[in-house]
């Protein structure tokens, strides 16, 4: 079991027997008062988003969830595909199930499922992607409110901050576990 | 590879070891002496919501307030520190289980006297055009409001004070509904607490059901919290009795007495104090929504 001081973003718990991941977290506290742990969760199978607010004390049970290896296949109207490498069956995941990890699924990439039964419910990505920047502005010099870092947009349409220094057709490492820049890459 | 995310915070980090300095300098000025207290402690004000780190036998400390009571009992009539304080399970947005805290002590004087410091502080940092946050600019030159605890639950919560002391769910209100609402157009003294909610502050002369005791807010952020000091050790005693039957009845684990502190109470001169929280304060001056921007490293970055 878990408890509220276990619950962060990324965590699966179930809630009505079904299983829910924490996409955004925060923990609030008056200096001297009770802390609260406000999340919003997604049910992964329905995709419905909500938020809760749990207290301090509060139990909580693990999502139990079986991973599987597989592969990225393609997409089409239904979702997106993947393979058990080991079974070779197929699996498909809405857009919905699959969150931001859309943006980082590179054809073939041998990724985890989290199934839920029969159903693919969710994705672990491998933790660096490298993808190429599309779109980005030059940086204005002397705009320092930005912390000499400036927007830009990858191959895949996702958007996030990299260094000035980044131009547009260069290939970039993104941390898929936070979505954010890590370094430029060679090639 | 050199870390990028640690590289572009420099600029912050920067301006932090600046604001660092105008309040050393600002404290300097008036007076206050600046202590080190240890660390290491063996025993902290046992508190029901604040849980210490375990060190051997004792405790890191989740704030430097009994040390420095005991400076003033020992005739240090101002004194000032800025130093680490540790706080288990507390991570988020505003939070971090480790962080910086400036605290200072006056003899001779009460809460209504830390309000006025605050904001000679807050003007002394700010900048002249006042301080931006959420689109909104926030005024230091002019006083700053003044809200009673019971007030604000009037007028933002959906629920009478009374009541919700009663029924437990006061921090809840406070955290959903009235925070949010503070320190907007002036930073907010949020103040006179109900007596129960405030463990070492002295009670308002005339009505005991009221501690003097504030909170200030800018922009929804809570800031510092401040206290009238209780100088009476017997009553002291009592209510961190009170404290740690209720931390037991939570079954958390048993907290030890800070015996030598409740000795010096017995010298302990009329007095006020005050916690502001580092992080809080540069994120404010800087626009920072998140608490990660104003420190160089996070626990999850080690």
């Amino acid at each position: 079991m878990y408890s509220s001081s276990d619950l962060k973003k990324g965590l699966k718990i179930m809630i009505d027997g079904e299983p829910h991941i924490i996409t955004q977290f925060d923990f609030t506290k008056p200096g001297k008062g009770q802390a609260l742990y406000r999340c919003k969760l997604r049910n992964m199978i329905t995709g419905s988003l909500f938020d809760r607010t749990y207290r301090s004390g509060e139990s909580f049970e693990p999502a139990s969830l079986e991973e599987c290896d597989m592969q990225y296949l393609y997409q089409d109207e239904s979702g997106y595909v993947f393979m058990n490498t080991r079974t070779f069956e197929q699996t498909t995941l809405t857009e919905e199930a699959l969150g931001d990890s859309k943006y980082f699924l590179i054809d073939n990439m041998e990724v985890k499922i989290l199934m839920f039964g029969e159903r693919g419910i969710g994705i672990t990505l491998p933790n660096f992607v490298e993808l190429r920047v599309t779109k980005s502005d030059p940086w204005v010099k002397g705009d320092t409110a930005q912390g000499n870092n400036k927007p830009a947009q990858v191959e895949t349409g996702y958007n996030l901050q990299v260094p000035s220094f980044v131009d547009e057709g260069e290939l970039i490492r993104i941390d898929t576990r936070n979505g954010e820049y890590v370094t430029r890459v060679k090639g | 590879m050199s870390d990028w995310q640690l590289t572009r915070k420099k600029e912050n980090l920067q301006k932090r070891a600046r604001i660092v300095q105008t309040i050393r300098a600002f404290f300097m000025e008036r007076d206050f002496l600046e202590v080190e207290t240890p660390l290491r402690i063996p025993a902290n004000a046992p508190e029901i919501h604040i849980l210490a780190e375990p060190s051997d036998d004792w405790f890191l400390q989740t704030s430097p307030e009994l040390c420095m009571k005991r400076l003033l009992a020992a005739g240090y009539p101002r004194v000032f520190q800025i130093s680490r304080c540790f706080r288990r399970q507390e991570r988020g947005s505003r939070h971090l289980p480790e962080f910086s805290m400036l605290e200072w002590y006056q003899s001779g004087s009460d809460y209504l006297d830390l309000m006025e410091t605050c904001e000679e502080l807050l003007r002394a940092l700010s900048p002249a055009d006042g301080i931006k946050r959420g689109g909104r600019t926030i005024d230091v030159s002019v006083p700053f409001e003044r809200l009673r605890v019971e007030e604000a639950f009037a007028r933002f919560a959906s629920k009478p004070l009374a009541r919700a002391v009663v029924d437990g769910s006061f921090d809840t209100h406070i955290s959903l509904e009235i925070e949010s609402n503070l320190g907007f157009g002036t930073p907010t003294f949020l103040y006179d607490y109900p007596a129960s909610m405030a463990a070492l502050s002295r009670k308002k002369p005339g009505n005991p059901q009221v501690a003097e005791r504030f909170e200030l807010y800018v922009a929804g952020l809570e800031l510092a919290n401040a206290f009238s000091e209780l100088t009476d050790p017997v009553e002291q005693r009592r209510r961190f009795i009170e404290e740690e039957q209720a931390r037991r009845a939570a079954r958390l684990a048993p907290y030890p007495l800070p015996e030598r502190f409740l000795e010096a109470l017995e010298t302990l001169p009329d007095c006020a104090g005050i916690a502001l929280g580092i992080e809080r304060l540069v994120m404010l001056l800087l626009g920072a929504e998140d608490i990660r921007d104003v420190v160089a490293f996070t626990p999850e970055d080690l």
